[in-house]
């Protein structure tokens, strides 16, 4: 790896705080309108409020499981699908060319598709979610199966291991590298169509819910808000995803 | 160990032709080849690179089934890798997700042994290659030798019949690869395995085995096959052991005075023996 100079911890936060300087200048100075732009004080206070008060739990803990739902569906679906296309010349051949097509489709064409098989409630929503995390978590297996050693094959040969004791033990160990990038993105495109689908699909309690509410009654501080909430979550979440696949690849060298 | 010749052979390599299909071109790796394996004997085979040492082990190991000509152990062809070969390769090929005890146990997996016994085993054969201290080392943990070894181990748990080697010590420094050829002898021997050695190093094949095998490439065929009647003590500096590896490395087509310029330093030793 090419070592990078060590930057001060300030400084990834440098230009978002003058971002945010400048928003509060312009809201002090009277260059924008508080009702497009609530200056940055009344949009934390509204986050203050909502996680004291109101219902951003509620909402939350409603947008966490169904994104949770989805990713756990759409990516097991992945990697399962990943694992076929990868170990099998036959299924790449007959599968491969459609999942690359369908990946052609822009995710939300499928929303209308989805909302009339399954219905614009929770089913429909977490059917998407799944669609959505399902496209990375395939596309790095499959390319992590494809690439196991042929060492590790001849020697799973040698060893006469039947087909789950090679998954088991080469492919899905050896593909893990590829499996993780595949899964942290699948976290991204699950947490992306949660959004998507509360917004698009019917209203229920949710993260997505709460930005429609704010739009259509015309609190941008509420909407700010939730932007605000979604992208600390963001932050979290690949956090999260950085620690435990450095925690799973701790012992390769 | 000295060998019955009235046994018979339990591996047999019958007059095997293999060719390569590289590009729409036929390129023969293997003609005419014959060897036949009695019940624990140590057979080294050496030669050139590209003489298809490796290739035959593959064939051997029943990894590679189109080809012409037979191999058979106990007079029945092979058609499948089994348990009953066993291989070390020249790099260790451990799995990197699992200790050293780990990659070990995995040969056992299909065993059908109970689980206490395959820890039993596995523990019993990490101690035989001197590594029971790092059974739960991971393998970039461990040097090249002490991976080599862990291979070792995984190769024997299953107390194989046969042990196929692959140049095994080839990646080796040199004071681990004398180290460790001393252990191999050592296992082998007291195991009552038969072994198929492809290596490089005449010396390595002089000291180990009971016969040596002189290939030649392109395409690959036995040349030579000299019985070695030295016993299981053997002196990398008696004369009779310089003796064979001189006419080794003449059949190789090295003469030993290109190869050994420090020829008056082992005249010493001769006359000191």
């Amino acid at each position: 790896m090419i070592p990078r100079p060590s930057l001060p911890p300030w400084r990834p936060l440098l230009i978002p705080l003058i971002v945010l300087a400048l928003w509060e200048l312009a809201s002090r100075a009277g260059w924008s309108d508080a009702r497009f732009l609530p200056p940055p004080e009344a949009v934390l206070r509204r986050v203050w409020f909502e996680t004291t008060q109101g219902g951003l739990a509620t909402d939350l803990a409603a947008s966490l499981r169904r994104g949770s739902s989805g990713l756990l569906i759409g990516a097991s679906a992945g990697v399962a699908l990943g694992l076929l296309l990868g170990l099998s010349r036959v299924a790449e051949r007959l599968l491969g060319p459609l999942f690359l097509a369908y990946r052609q489709v822009a995710l939300f064409a499928w929303v209308p598709l989805l909302s009339m098989w399954f219905g614009g409630a929770e089913a429909g929503k977490i059917a998407f979610i799944s669609l959505a995390a399902m496209a990375p978590a395939v596309v790095n297996t499959w390319r992590g199966a494809r690439d196991i050693p042929r060492a590790h094959v001849e020697l799973a040969a040698v060893l006469t291991f039947g087909r789950l004791d090679f998954i088991r033990f080469v492919a899905l160990p050896g593909a893990l590298p590829f499996i993780l990038v595949g899964l942290r993105s699948a976290l991204i495109y699950a947490w992306l169509a949660t959004i998507g689908a509360e917004l698009f699909l019917n209203i229920a309690p949710g993260l997505g819910g709460r930005l429609n509410e704010g739009r259509e009654t015309f609190q941008m501080d509420l909407v700010l808000a939730c932007i605000v909430v979604l992208g600390a979550l963001g932050i979290a979440f690949s956090r999260c995803a950085a620690i435990g696949e450095a925690r799973l690849l701790r012992r390769r060298g | 160990m000295h060998i019955a010749h009235d046994t018979k052979p339990v591996l047999e390599i019958d007059r095997v032709d293999k060719t390569f299909h590289v590009a729409g071109r036929a390129v023969p790796a293997l003609r005419d080849v014959s060897l036949d394996l009695r019940p624990g004997e140590f057979v080294a085979i050496v030669g050139a690179s590209g003489c298809g040492k490796s290739t035959l082990l593959r064939l051997i190991l029943g990894l590679d089934t189109d080809y012409q000509g037979e191999v058979r152990v106990d007079g029945r062809r092979v058609e499948r890798p089994g348990l009953d070969r066993a291989i070390v390769f020249q790099e260790p090929r451990l799995l990197p997700w699992l200790s050293a005890e780990g990659n070990v146990a995995m040969a056992l997996r299909r065993s059908g042994l109970p689980k206490a016994e395959r820890r039993q085993l596995v523990a019993e054969h990490l101690e035989l290659v001197g590594l029971t201290a790092f059974a739960d080392a991971w393998p970039a943990q461990l040097s090249g030798g002490m991976a080599q070894r862990v291979a070792l181990a995984r190769a024997l748990v299953n107390r194989p019949r046969f042990l196929l080697m692959d140049e095994p010590l080839g990646a080796l420094d040199a004071l681990t690869r004398l180290r460790l050829q001393g252990e191999l002898s050592r296992i082998v021997r007291h195991g009552g395995i038969t072994a198929l050695l492809v290596t490089h190093d005449v010396d390595e094949a002089v000291f180990l085995a009971d016969r040596i095998v002189v290939m030649q490439p392109h395409p690959g065929r036995v040349a030579e096959v000299l019985p070695i009647a030295l016993g299981p003590q053997r002196n990398r500096s008696a004369p009779a052991f310089l003796r064979i590896r001189d006419e080794v490395l003449a059949m190789l087509g090295v003469t030993p005075s290109d190869d050994q310029p420090e020829e008056p330093a082992r005249t010493a030793i001769r006359l000191v023996n």
